[in-house]
């Protein structure tokens, strides 16, 4: 298994974050994993995404220039990252807030209306969570409840009345692509 | 202990924590930031003192005093930052203070970029300040081996009485990976630091303390660097450290430190799928530079020739090729700046050069 991913969005839609989750859950299911954010001179509402690699060997390369599955959170990071799929691979796109399609047809492509259902359940905070269920859907790369340990350790005993909501929006985004 | 996920930079600072590090003068440059970060945060916790200084300048005299007086301290930069330290890391190394300086590389010359580089491998290794002195240069190249060389740092600059140098490079210093700490004491025995400026006491029996590196008379300055060589000679005959990956029976020898050797095990696998034996040599001390190892590992029978990928113009090659001495043909790939290479460029160049 390896699994090369890239998280891409605009700052605060929570790609770091997600990758971060899906980072932690790999390492709690042991197996290898880096996470490694583009750290540019980013702001709100510029671009930021982070390369996330899960291996049952150890990593070799932390930086993912070709990726077995890209995720997409706004439209500049669709024209950014497309190419960057690897033949085969999987392009996960938030279709709620990107109007265009793909255009490679060598790949599976999600259309994820991700906003949409974050606001059904109540929250457009867990537009990220959703995406994630739904790449986790396809991939298979880690399991939701492993995803839902690593964020209690982000979010703390404090915070962890938030988990049923989140385990919600995993649950919609892999239902929404089944 | 439980794996924790962890960037490389808090990671370091934990594990210099760890090993007793309770002081550290730094001043902000990315993308290093995260260290005197979680220093703010911990040292006060633990006993000791974290403080941001004005400048890099006054960072590292801060470190020249504390080592003086015997802490554990350290201090962090970046390229840029680390070069306007070099004054004070020669003034350092001649009144032969221990401390740790930590360099996560980015792109230069000048500004330069906030992107991973290895453009320091000569400042780091040939000198960087004035005068003859070297300091020991441990190239991590991953959040783990970051975190289990702070205690041989630390260890190493009491035993040797030397600055030591951390040189890793934005992408280890931002990059997540599980980490342990394993809490180990340093198995090595360190002398009491007598020779410490902690206040003088005539009731015991040691004289006053002074930390200097002036010394006006040539013969009392040659006693000092005679020391110092001496000290380096010990060094580089007991403390070089490089790892051999997949070199038995190799045609191809990689040669790359730090971030880029992982790259390098990348395009090693890719080769191997291809049927090309290639294996890398990787040096963990960058001074003392593993000479022997290179030399035995390059020049082996079944090696057609050594290619040393570095992001920058060709630092190490210098290096690998003094090592060699011409018996090999020795390579190179890599660019200035922070173009980092692939492991899909690093096996098609290895193709260019078996056709060639």
């Amino acid at each position: 298994m390896l699994e090369q991913n890239i998280f891409a969005g605009f700052g605060g839609q929570g790609v770091l974050l997600i990758g971060k989750l899906l980072a932690e859950a790999g390492m709690f299911e042991g197996r290898e994993v880096t996470w490694l954010p583009s750290y540019g001179p980013e702001m709100r509402g510029g671009t930021a995404n982070c390369s996330v690699v899960v291996s049952d060997q150890p990593v070799a390369s932390p930086i993912v220039t070709s990726a077995s599955a890209v995720v997409a959170m706004n439209e500049p990071s669709l024209d950014k990252f497309e190419d960057a799929v690897l033949p085969g691979g999987k392009l996960f796109i938030n279709s709620s807030i990107i109007a265009k399609k793909a255009t490679r047809t060598d790949i599976d492509v999600y259309y994820v209306p991700c906003n949409e259902i974050a606001d059904e359940l109540g929250n457009p905070k867990v537009a990220n969570m959703v995406m994630l269920g739904a790449y986790i859907e396809k991939t298979k790369c880690v399991g939701f409840e492993s995803v839902l340990d690593a964020l209690l350790e982000t979010l703390g005993e404090r915070k962890a009345h938030l988990i049923p909501l989140n385990r919600e929006a995993l649950n919609r985004g892999a239902a929404s692509i089944r | 202990m439980a794996k924790k996920l962890m960037k490389g930079c808090e990671a370091v600072a934990e594990a210099a924590i760890q090993a007793g590090c309770r002081y550290f003068f730094g001043y902000p440059i990315t993308p290093q930031n995260d260290i005197p970060e979680y220093m703010s945060a911990r040292l006060p916790k633990v006993g000791g003192c974290f403080l941001q200084s004005e400048s890099e300048v006054a960072a590292i005299n801060m470190v020249y005093g504390a080592a003086g007086a015997g802490a554990r301290v350290m201090t962090s930069s970046s390229s840029p930052g680390i070069s306007l330290k070099m004054e004070g890391i020669s003034y350092l190394a001649g009144a032969e203070l221990p401390c740790v300086i930590v360099n996560m590389m980015r792109g230069g010359p000048g500004l330069g970029s906030i992107q991973a580089s290895q453009g320091d491998y000569f400042q780091t290794t040939k000198g960087g300040g004035h005068g003859d002195y070297h300091v020991i240069a441990l190239a991590p190249s991953s959040v783990q081996e970051a975190i289990d060389l702070m205690q041989d740092a630390f260890d190493l600059a009491d035993l040797y009485r030397t600055p030591v140098m951390i040189l890793a490079d934005g992408i280890i210093g931002q990059m997540m990976e599980p980490v342990e700490f394993h809490n180990e004491q340093s198995s090595r025995a360190i002398p009491e630091k007598i020779w410490a400026a902690k206040g003088y006491n005539p009731n015991e029996n040691r004289p006053r303390a002074v930390i200097n590196s002036l010394y006006i008379e040539n013969e009392e300055l040659q006693e000092l660097n005679d020391r110092l060589q001496g000290r380096y000679q010990i060094i580089t005959e007991t403390e070089t450290r490089c790892e051999l990956y997949n070199t038995e029976g190799a045609e191809v020898i990689l040669c790359a430190y730090g971030t880029i050797a992982r790259i390098c095990k990348s395009a090693i696998a890719l080769a191997a799928k291809e049927g090309i034996k290639v294996g890398l040599v990787r040096p963990i001390t960058i001074w003392p530079f593993p000479t022997n190892e290179v030399r035995d590992t390059i020049c082996g029978g079944s090696v057609k020739f050594a290619l040393d990928v570095e992001v920058n113009a060709g630092q190490m090659l210098e290096d690998i090729k003094l090592a060699v001495n011409g018996e090999k043909p020795v390579h190179f790939l890599g660019r200035p700046g922070s173009f980092v290479p692939t492991a899909d460029e690093i096996l098609e160049r290895i193709k260019v050069l078996r056709r060639a």
